[in-house]
C-alpha cells in the first residue's frame, strides 16, 4: 500500500526523494522570472537541486450561466456534460500554457547554471501542494503576487499568507527583479522565529558573502543585551554584522533603514503572534510584505 | 462552523449575484406550491424558503446549493397540519432542526455511502412524481381556462429561452407568470390565484416561539413527524450535494451539511415558516445559471422576501395556472429520464432497487421509506452477490486416505449453507484437511458453519485438520474492528 503511494507521487510529480529542494512557485506573474532567478541562485549556492512547480488551479468562475431558469428533460445530465466538456478544454489550455511557463523557467535556470533542475505540474491550489511538499522543501521561492494581479503594485497574493503561516521552511518572498544580495539585513526581536532566522543567516551557505546588519526595533535596554548576543553569534559565524538599534514604529524604521542602507535582502521570522492578536493588531509579517519594496526572506 | 473560505463567499460575485436572483423568482411560486401542498398559508412556506435560504448560505456544507421549503418535506408534514394545526408544525420544525444537529455531531452524513446510486436515481424520480402529482388538484377539473393557462405557461417557459437576446437573460419561469398573470387580470378569468390560497406576507417575518403546550403530549405527537422530515431532508440535502458536487467537481462537508439543515430548520421554525431541505431543480438551475459560491444561496432567499414583501399586492392574482406550469417544468426537470433508458443497460437487481424506491414513495407519499426499501434490497442484492464469490475444491490423496478442501471465497450469512453443502460427509476417508488460507469469514453464521462442518466429520470417524484458521477467523469484522485499520485490510484482503 505505502509502496503504491509512493509510485503515485512519483507519477504526479512529487518524488519521495530525499535531499530536500530549492522549490520555486511559477505562474504567468510578472515576478515569474525573478522568482527563478533567486530560486537559481540559492540553488547554485547551496547545490540543493531546484523544482519548478505550477498549479493549475480550478477557476472558480463557471463556464456556462444561462439564466433562463428553466430545466426541461434531462437536464441535469446535460448541463453536467456541457461544464465536463467546457472545463476541460479550459483546462487543457492551462496544463499547455503551464507547460511553456516551465519550459520558459527552467530553460533560464539552466542558463543560470543549475546543475539539477526538475519541473512539476499539479491541479491544485498552491497552499495545498505546497504543504504537500513541506518535508521536501528546503527553501521555497515564491513571488509576492499572483497572475490575476497582473501589474498592480499593491497588495499581496491570495494564497501568500496561507502559505506563510502553514509552512514551517524559509520561504523567500520576491517583489522585484533578481540581483544577488551583497547586504542583508536580520530584524531580530529576541522571539523564536526570530532565533530560528538567526541561526539560518549563522548556517546557511547563502550568507558567507554578505554583511549583515542585525537591528532591532523597541526600547533601548532589551536592545543592547539581545543585539549582543546575537552578533556575537553571527561573528562566531564568520558574517560581517552591524549592529543596530532603531527606535518608532516596527514596519517604518525597518524600511526606512532598508532604504538607507541600500539593503538588498531582509530576513525576519514571521506570524510569531497569535492570530487574535494579528487580526486586531494587524499583523507585522503582512505590513512588512505589503511595504517592503526588497525580497523577504521569513521563517517560522 | 461558520467559517467559509473567501473564496465561497467572494469568488464568483456578479453570477452568484444574477444566478441568486435566477434562482429567487423560480422559488416564489415554489414555496406558494409546497405550502398549499402541506395546507397552510403561502406565507408559511415563503417565510420558511426564505430563512431556510440565508442561513444555509451560512452555515451549510454545500456552497451553491438551494434549500428552501420543499415538496418532500410539505408531502410528510400534511397529516400533522390537518390534524394538529399549524403550530404543531412549527414546534415539529424546530424538533427537526435538533435531530438534525445531531445527526451532523454523530457524523450520520457518512452514512450516506450505503445509499446506492439506484436508490438516489428512484428517489430523484420518486420526489419529480410527486411533484407532478401534488399540482392536480390545481389542474383536474379546473375548466378550460386553467387547461389552457397551464398550456400556455407550459409554452412559455419551453420555448421563451429561444427568444433572440432576451431569452437568455429573462428567467423564462418569471415570464411565463407575468405574461399569464397580465392574461388573467386583462380578461378578468374567474380561476383560481394565490390569493384565494391564504395570506401573503406584507410584512418580514418576527421571531415567535411555536404556541404549543411544552409536555410530553405535545412530543408525542411531533415527534414522529419531527424525524420523518428529519431523515427525509436530510437525504434530500444530502443527494442534492453529492449532484451539485458532480456538476461543480468540487467537494462538500456533508456532515456540516447536516448541522447546517439543523440550524437552518430552527431559525425557519422561529420565524414562523415551515421545515425545508436542500432542492434539487433550484439548485441544478443556480449551476446552470452560473451560482457557484454561498453568495447565491444568500441572494436567492434574500431576493425572494424583498420580492413577495414589497410585490405582495401582485403576488396575490397571480393564477395557480401559471405556477402549476412552473411546477410541472420543475418535476420534468426534476425527474432522471435517463434512468429510463438505462433500465434496459443496467443489471436487474439496480432496476429492481431503483423502481422499488420510486413504487414505495409514490405509494406510502414518505420519502423515507421507500429510501429505506431501496437501501435494503441493495444490500440483499450485494449480499447475493458476494455470495457466489465462494467455492470449494477438493483433492483426495488415495494412499492415505485423506481429502484436502480448498476453500476459496466469502464465508458469510449467505453463503454458510452453501459452504456446508460443499463438503461430502458420505465419503469414507481417514483424514480431511480443511484449507482456509483463501476463505474469509466474515460473521458468526461462517464460523458457526465451519464448527458444524468439523463435527460432522468428527462423527464420520474421520480425523479433521483445519489449515490457516487462525488467520481465517481473524477477519471477523466486528471483533476486530479493521475498518480503520489499512494494514489490517491489506493482511485480511491479501490472500486474493
Amino acid at each position: 500500500m505505502s509502496d503504491n503511494k509512493s509510485n503515485n507521487k512519483q507519477v504526479n510529480g512529487h518524488s519521495g526523494r530525499t535531499e530536500p529542494v530549492v522549490l520555486s512557485c511559477i505562474d504567468g506573474s510578472r515576478y515569474t522570472s525573478a522568482v527563478c532567478d533567486y530560486a537559481s541562485w540559492i540553488a547554485n549556492v547551496t547545490g540543493a537541486p531546484l523544482k519548478l512547480l505550477h498549479n493549475i488551479e480550478r477557476n472558480n468562475v463557471p463556464a456556462v450561466a444561462d439564466l433562463t431558469g428553466s430545466i426541461g428533460l434531462g437536464s441535469q445530465e446535460e448541463l453536467l456534460e456541457e461544464l465536463t466538456s467546457l472545463e476541460q478544454q479550459r483546462a487543457r489550455l492551462m496544463v499547455q500554457q503551464g507547460k511553456l511557463m516551465l519550459q520558459a523557467a527552467r530553460e533560464r535556470a539552466e542558463m543560470a547554471g543549475v546543475p539539477s533542475v526538475e519541473t512539476c505540474q499539479r491541479h491544485d491550489s498552491l497552499s495545498e501542494s505546497v504543504i504537500e511538499l513541506e518535508d521536501a522543501i528546503r527553501v521555497l521561492v515564491l513571488g509576492i503576487r499572483g497572475e490575476e494581479h497582473g501589474d498592480s503594485e499593491a497588495g499581496l497574493g491570495t494564497q501568500l499568507e496561507t502559505v506563510v503561516r502553514a509552512l514551517h521552511k524559509p520561504i523567500l518572498v520576491v517583489n522585484r527583479d533578481f540581483e544577488a544580495p551583497r547586504n542583508v539585513m536580520l530584524a531580530f526581536d529576541g522571539s523564536e522565529a526570530a532565533r530560528k532566522a538567526l541561526a539560518m543567516v549563522r548556517s546557511s551557505p547563502l550568507f558567507r558573502e554578505v554583511s549583515c546588519h542585525l537591528v532591532f526595533v523597541g526600547e533601548a535596554d532589551k536592545a543592547e543585551s539581545l543585539l549582543a548576543g546575537a552578533s556575537t553569534q553571527l561573528e562566531e559565524a564568520g558574517i560581517d554584522v552591524t549592529a543596530n538599534h532603531l527606535t518608532g514604529k516596527t514596519v517604518d524604521a525597518l524600511i526606512d533603514y532598508q532604504r538607507e542602507h541600500a539593503i538588498d535582502l531582509t530576513v525576519m521570522g514571521a506570524f510569531s503572534h497569535n492570530r487574535l492578536r494579528d487580526l486586531l493588531m494587524g499583523s507585522l509579517t503582512a505590513k512588512m510584505l505589503l511595504n517592503t519594496r526588497q525580497p523577504l526572506l521569513l521563517l517560522r | 462552523m461558520l467559517s467559509s473560505t473567501k473564496a465561497d463567499w467572494l469568488g464568483n460575485i456578479r453570477r452568484d449575484v444574477l444566478a441568486g436572483l435566477v434562482v429567487a423568482m423560480a422559488l416564489i411560486p415554489e414555496a406558494i406550491a409546497f405550502s398549499i401542498i402541506a395546507g397552510v398559508d403561502p406565507r408559511v412556506g415563503l417565510y420558511a424558503a426564505f430563512s431556510i435560504a440565508v442561513v444555509s448560505a451560512f452555515v451549510g456544507g454545500r456552497p451553491g446549493m438551494i434549500s428552501a421549503a420543499t415538496g418532500a418535506m410539505a408531502l410528510v408534514m400534511v397529516t400533522l397540519v390537518k390534524e394538529h394545526g399549524l403550530q404543531y408544525l412549527l414546534a415539529a420544525t424546530l424538533l427537526t432542526g435538533v435531530l438534525q444537529i445531531i445527526a451532523g455531531y454523530l457524523k450520520l452524513g457518512s452514512l450516506m455511502s450505503f445509499v446506492s446510486r439506484a436508490v438516489v436515481t428512484g428517489f430523484v424520480n420518486a420526489l419529480a412524481i410527486l411533484i407532478f402529482m401534488a399540482q392536480l388538484p390545481e389542474l383536474v377539473g379546473m375548466g378550460w381556462q386553467v387547461y389552457a393557462m397551464t398550456a400556455a405557461g407550459l409554452g412559455i417557459i419551453y420555448l421563451f429561452p429561444y427568444v433572440p437576446v432576451v431569452g437568455k437573460f429573462l428567467p423564462s419561469p418569471l415570464v411565463c407568470i407575468l405574461v399569464l398573470t397580465a392574461v388573467s387580470v386583462a380578461l378578468g378569468l374567474e380561476i383560481h390565484t394565490v390569493g384565494d390560497m391564504g395570506q401573503l406576507p406584507d410584512t418580514l417575518p418576527v421571531f415567535l416561539w411555536p404556541d404549543v403546550p411544552l409536555n410530553l403530549e405535545t412530543l408525542k405527537i411531533i415527534f414522529p413527524y419531527s424525524a420523518a422530515l428529519a431523515v427525509v431532508g436530510l437525504l434530500e440535502s444530502l443527494m442534492t450535494a453529492t449532484i451539485v458536487d458532480d456538476l461543480t467537481d468540487t467537494g462538500s462537508d456533508k456532515n456540516r451539511e447536516c448541522k447546517g439543515q439543523g440550524v437552518s430548520n430552527i431559525v425557519a421554525g422561529l420565524l414562523g415558516g415551515m421545515a425545508g431541505c436542500a432542492m434539487i431543480g433550484q439548485s441544478v438551475i443556480n449551476v446552470k445559471s452560473g451560482g457557484r459560491g454561498r453568495l447565491s444561496t444568500l441572494v436567492a432567499g434574500a431576493g425572494l422576501l424583498t420580492l413577495v414583501v414589497f410585490l405582495s399586492d401582485w403576488v396575490g392574482v397571480i393564477p395557480m395556472a401559471a405556477l402549476v406550469a412552473v411546477m410541472i417544468m420543475v418535476s420534468i426537470g426534476t425527474f432522471n429520464w435517463d434512468s429510463v433508458r438505462n433500465l434496459k443497460r443496467h443489471p436487474l437487481s439496480t432496476n429492481v432497487v431503483m423502481l422499488a424506491t420510486v413504487i414505495v414513495v409514490v405509494w406510502t407519499h414518505n420519502l423515507a421509506y421507500g429510501v429505506l426499501v431501496g437501501v435494503l434490497l441493495a444490500a440483499l442484492f450485494f449480499a447475493n452477490k458476494v455470495g457466489h464469490f465462494m467455492y470449494v475444491a477438493s483433492e483426495l490423496d488415495e494412499e492415505q486416505s485423506c481429502r484436502t478442501y480448498k476453500v476459496v471465497g466469502q464465508v458469510f450469512f449467505n453463503s454458510a449453507d452453501k459452504f456446508i453443502a460443499a463438503f461430502d460427509f458420505k465419503e469414507v476417508v481417514d483424514k480431511v484437511v480443511i484449507d482456509l488460507e483463501r476463505a474469509h469469514f466474515w460473521d458468526v453464521s461462517a464460523v458457526y458453519g465451519l464448527d458444524k462442518v468439523v463435527v460432522k466429520f468428527r462423527r464420520e470417524g474421520a480425523e479433521v485438520e483445519l489449515v490457516g484458521l487462525n488467520e481465517a477467523s481473524e477477519t471477523i469484522v466486528d471483533r476486530f474492528g479493521v475498518h480503520d485499520k489499512p494494514e489490517e485490510i491489506e493482511r485480511v484482503l491479501g490472500g486474493h
